[in-house]
């Protein structure tokens, strides 16, 4: 993982709580935006895609394009949407390609 | 005389019968309708399918039969055509049964219709552990399945794209955006279309679907064609997980699962409806558990275009005699029939055996 | 399930001052908002923003506060967090909260879903770093987050306002790389008689350039050939002006072309929709209060036409008179002395449209890219592939959907809609009118299988009631 882009916290929180993405630990305000929370926290890419394998992070942020889909409980969320609860584990959405449905 | 056959209707019926007949030499012109028009063609399951076809009508198995046995070259020749990807896959399908009882009833009918087949009807039946071996995602509420050898699915939209791209690249004209109006019969025909466009043409197939059923009559047919709603649904990408389709679920070439359908006699409604979309997630989800965490993505709902007993209807008009209605609600499965075998017929030899049946005659009362 | 008289989807400034005069003429009403907060993206969490980055945000922020403050009223439930899947029988509407799924039943339903960003396809914009500005801005109002070395693309004045509020933050941005041209300018001042009327609009406009010159933020006018380079992420911007090529070294790059019409709710239900020509895009048809032609369904705010927070809010409320109205809850002669006022107001706050419409029209090579741009990023669908489809007889978005899938992901056509029609409409050479858009259906939102089933079972009575 490499910082994409430069994510800049206008005030250090008070306290970082731990949440882990795709098997690694990270460090995000409780209760924040979890696709503002990881990208401040340099995570890139949110996820690759299922046709070609691209790397994709969030576009958006108001839920309409989809780019930063994860995975939580099993489920395809949108980061954009989603609050950060302390200890939430999330995994990278789709590792699926197409041809692996061949 | 611009074509030799006129085709009016561009779904999938219409487009393999203009491929088959461009194969054969002749020049084809394909009419199409809007962007919005009722469309069977893109609406579909892409089922590849001959079990519970024909129960009571054998001639319909047969047909059946005898297209998925032409699919393979078929679609083989429209891939290296076009390089478009149909994936198809022939490798037996399902029709699971949550009770032993609709399974034995199930199992009763396939026997009377093997016999009348010859024996040619090559199915087994699952119980809940041996199709656990074959699925293992099977929820256990599934007490077990037909699994039958000539079953199979493809994609039935690159089906169209393959077919829309083949018929214009061997040289068929296809006009989009048309409603053809008039039909006129004086040796040869001629059509008007709304916008004014005649089309001039030895002969004329009728493969409008629904659309049959206000052209059909002014061209000597009965073409008592109704529809019938099917909601479908489809879920995100996942990885592989269902490896034969069934009439419940199943896994498209691009990961998608998509499941189906419902049977509703709204007329020419083809909106989707909670109720509808919920009763298919529900029986999804007791056929495959894991689906239950699926994100639904798109759902839609389309008409099919059935007769008045279901099966299709091949009929050479005799007002206007080269006039030939075809239709059917099985445009994909028939497919490679329509585009290898009808042709024959179509260019004034005998209709293909089995086809006997489904002349308009059989409406008829007597 | 809930019943109310009035549902309402959206807590933007329409769904919002909608909620409130609906209210306050006797309605129950049930606000559904995907947020957690209300405010929509125009106010996005102005309540824990505004004590803390009021200064940066702004004034016109600021204001928001008042609109969520009035949604205190007994007769408004709140329904936050509820993500909108489907809209049927005209106004029962199904939603999830958290995953778990539930539905509300109204007489009235209006549908205030607000704006999208114009989809701006150019080359390399699927690349982690590319963001809309409107996502800066959210960061900016939601997260207290800022993006250090980013370039701004494209045009209109959400560029400038929130280039101003990087600077503000301590972001400068490297760069405005802006499309519209002299020309663009010197033809809307045709519109100057408008453009006085909204004057207040244009001195904030003026002021907040005059802002970004103090803070010595370079801006490039006229850019064409705009595109992203990078391999994993962003690494710089190219683009041309008056001739001559540039490449700017950048970690983020913004893209902004105008807002338009959120149109995926009211579409789902079949409502009406035409082309306008003015704005690029399609709007739900409507009459003077919102209706539409489904007698229970009002629309207001952008999503029936693009005119800002306050237009919104006006408009909301001229809604929110007709539905008090038709429900019987006000006489006509009330809804039309409370609508009188709001209508002059809204007239004042539009006359500034057509200056803008024409001073930062559409990137053109974003409305018809390059071949080898993706349109579609879900699917990874590019213009030429939309373009072939084109020749193989597609002559609406519908027909190449089934060819090629565009549309077909997780984000159902709101990022490529657009551009498929008019890159349709152009190879067909039809009109976007002409050539339609996307039949979108239900789910409006992906919904899981499991909520969808659970639906069936906690209302088979009431989701199947006659109407």
């Amino acid at each position: 993982m490499k910082t994409a882009s430069s994510v800049r916290r206008l005030q250090t929180p008070e306290q970082l709580v731990s949440i882990q993405f795709a098997g690694a630990e990270v460090k995000v305000r409780e209760g924040g935006n979890l696709a503002a929370e990881l990208l401040a926290a340099g995570v890139s890419p949110f996820r690759e895609t299922p046709v070609s394998g691209a790397p994709r992070n969030p576009y958006c942020m108001m839920g309409a394009c989809f780019d930063c889909l994860v995975e939580i409980d099993g489920v395809a969320r949108q980061a954009c949407m989603t609050e950060v609860v302390a200890g939430m584990t999330i995994s990278r959405h789709s590792a699926v390609r197409e041809s692996d449905n061949a | 005389m611009e074509s030799d056959f006129a085709i009016i209707g561009g779904g999938v019926v219409g487009l393999a019968v203009a491929w088959g007949l461009l194969k054969r030499g002749h020049k084809v012109t394909v009419i199409d309708g809007d962007d919005g028009s009722f469309r069977a063609s893109r609406g579909n399951f892409g089922l590849v399918w001959v079990q519970s076809k024909g129960i009571g009508r054998p001639e319909y198995a047969r047909w059946s039969q005898r297209s998925v046995a032409e699919w393979r070259p078929f679609s083989d020749e429209l891939e290296g055509n076009t390089g478009h990807r149909i994936a198809l896959a022939q490798e037996g399908g399902y029709d699971f049964h949550f009770s032993e009882e609709t399974l034995a009833d199930t199992v009763r009918k396939y026997e009377v219709l093997k016999a009348q087949l010859g024996g040619n009807y090559p199915y087994e039946i699952l119980g809940h552990n041996e199709l656990r071996k074959e699925e293992p995602e099977i929820g256990p509420k599934v007490v077990g399945a037909i699994l039958h050898h000539q079953d199979g699915h493809a994609n039935p939209l690159k089906l169209l794209l393959s077919l829309a791209d083949d018929v214009r690249r061997l040289g068929g004209k296809i006009w989009n955006g048309k409603t053809v109006q008039s039909v006129k019969h004086d040796g040869h025909f001629r059509l008007k279309c709304s916008d004014g466009r005649i089309v001039e043409a030895g002969k004329v197939v009728l493969s409008a679907g629904l659309g049959a059923a206000t052209l059909g009559p002014k061209m000597g047919f009965m073409a008592p064609v109704r529809p019938q709603r099917g909601q479908v649904l489809i879920t995100e990408k996942l990885p592989k997980f269902i490896n034969r389709p069934s009439l419940i679920a199943r896994q498209v070439n691009e990961g998608g699962v998509q499941i189906g359908a419902t049977n509703e006699e709204v007329g020419y409604d083809d909106n989707v409806t909670l109720r509808g979309l919920a009763g298919l997630a529900r029986t999804a989800v007791e056929t495959y558990p894991l689906l239950a965490r699926a994100k639904l993505v798109r759902s839609w709902g389309a008409l099919r275009v059935l007769s008045a007993d279901g099966f299709p209807i091949y009929q050479e008009s005799k007002k206007m005699p080269g006039a030939y209605l075809v239709t059917c609600h099985s445009g994909i499965t028939l497919a490679a029939a329509h585009a290898r075998i009808l042709p024959d017929w179509l260019e004034g030899k005998a209709k293909p055996t089995d086809l006997e049946v489904f002349g308009e005659d059989r409406f008829v009362s007597a | 399930m809930l019943e109310a008289d009035l549902v309402v989807i959206g807590a933007g400034p329409a769904g919002m001052s909608a909620s409130r005069t609906a209210a306050e003429a006797g309605l129950t009403v049930v606000l559904l908002d995907e947020q957690l907060r209300a405010g929509g993206q125009i106010y996005r969490e102005v309540e824990n923003a505004a004590p803390v980055r009021g200064d940066i945000l702004g004034a016109d922020f600021v204001d928001g506060l008042s609109l969520v403050r009035a949604l205190e009223h007994p007769n408004i439930t709140h329904v936050k967090g509820a993500v909108v899947w489907q809209i049927e029988d005209r106004t029962t509407v199904a939603y999830s909260i958290n995953g778990v799924a539930s539905f509300v039943i109204g007489k009235r339903l209006l549908i205030a879903t607000g704006a999208l960003e114009r989809p701006m396809p150019v080359a390399g914009w699927t690349l982690p770093g590319v963001m809309t500005v409107g996502a800066a801005q959210i960061l900016i109002k939601q997260s207290g987050m800022v993006l250090d070395k980013a370039v701004l693309a494209g045009c209109g004045p959400l560029l400038y306002l929130t280039a101003a509020q990087m600077c503000r933050a301590g972001a400068r941005p490297l760069a405005l790389v802006e499309t519209q041209s002299m020309a663009d300018l010197f033809f809307s001042l045709r519109h100057g008689l408008g453009a006085i009327r909204g004057w207040r609009d244009l001195a904030k406009g003026l002021g907040l350039l005059a802002e970004l010159r103090r803070a010595g933020v370079k801006r490039y006018t006229g850019a064409t050939a705009i595109a992203i380079d990078g391999e994993t992420s962003v690494e710089a911007l190219r683009f041309r002006t008056n001739g001559q090529e540039h490449r700017l070294e950048c970690a983020t790059v913004l893209l902004h072309h105008g807002v338009v019409p959120n149109t995926q709710a009211a579409l789902s239900i079949g409502a009406a929709h035409e082309w306008r020509e003015q704005q690029r895009a399609f709007a739900p048809i409507t009459d003077e209060w919102g209706g539409t032609p489904i007698d229970e369904v009002f629309i207001a705010g952008d999503g029936a036409g693009v005119g800002g927070a306050v237009v919104a809010a006006l408009a909301g409320e001229i809604s929110a008179c007709q539905v008090a109205c038709g429900l019987g809850a006000i006489t006509d002669e009330q809804r039309d002395k409370a609508a009188g006022p709001l209508r002059r107001r809204l007239r004042r706050e539009l006359a500034i449209r057509p200056f803008l419409d024409r001073a930062y029209p559409p990137y053109a090579e974003a409305v018809s890219p390059a071949d080898d741009t993706i349109v579609c990023r879900c699917e990874e669908v590019t213009a030429g592939a939309i373009r072939r489809f084109a020749r193989l007889g597609c002559i609406g978005p519908n027909q190449a959907k089934a060819f090629g899938r565009l549309g077909m992901g997780p984000c159902q056509g709101r990022c490529c809609g657009l551009t498929v029609t008019e890159l349709l409409a152009s190879e067909n050479a039809r009109s976007p009118d002409q050539t339609g858009y996307y039949r979108i259906r239900p789910p409006i939102k992906p919904v899981t299988l499991q909520e969808m089933a659970s639906v069936a079972e906690e209302g088979e009575q009431e989701i199947t009631r006659e109407t």
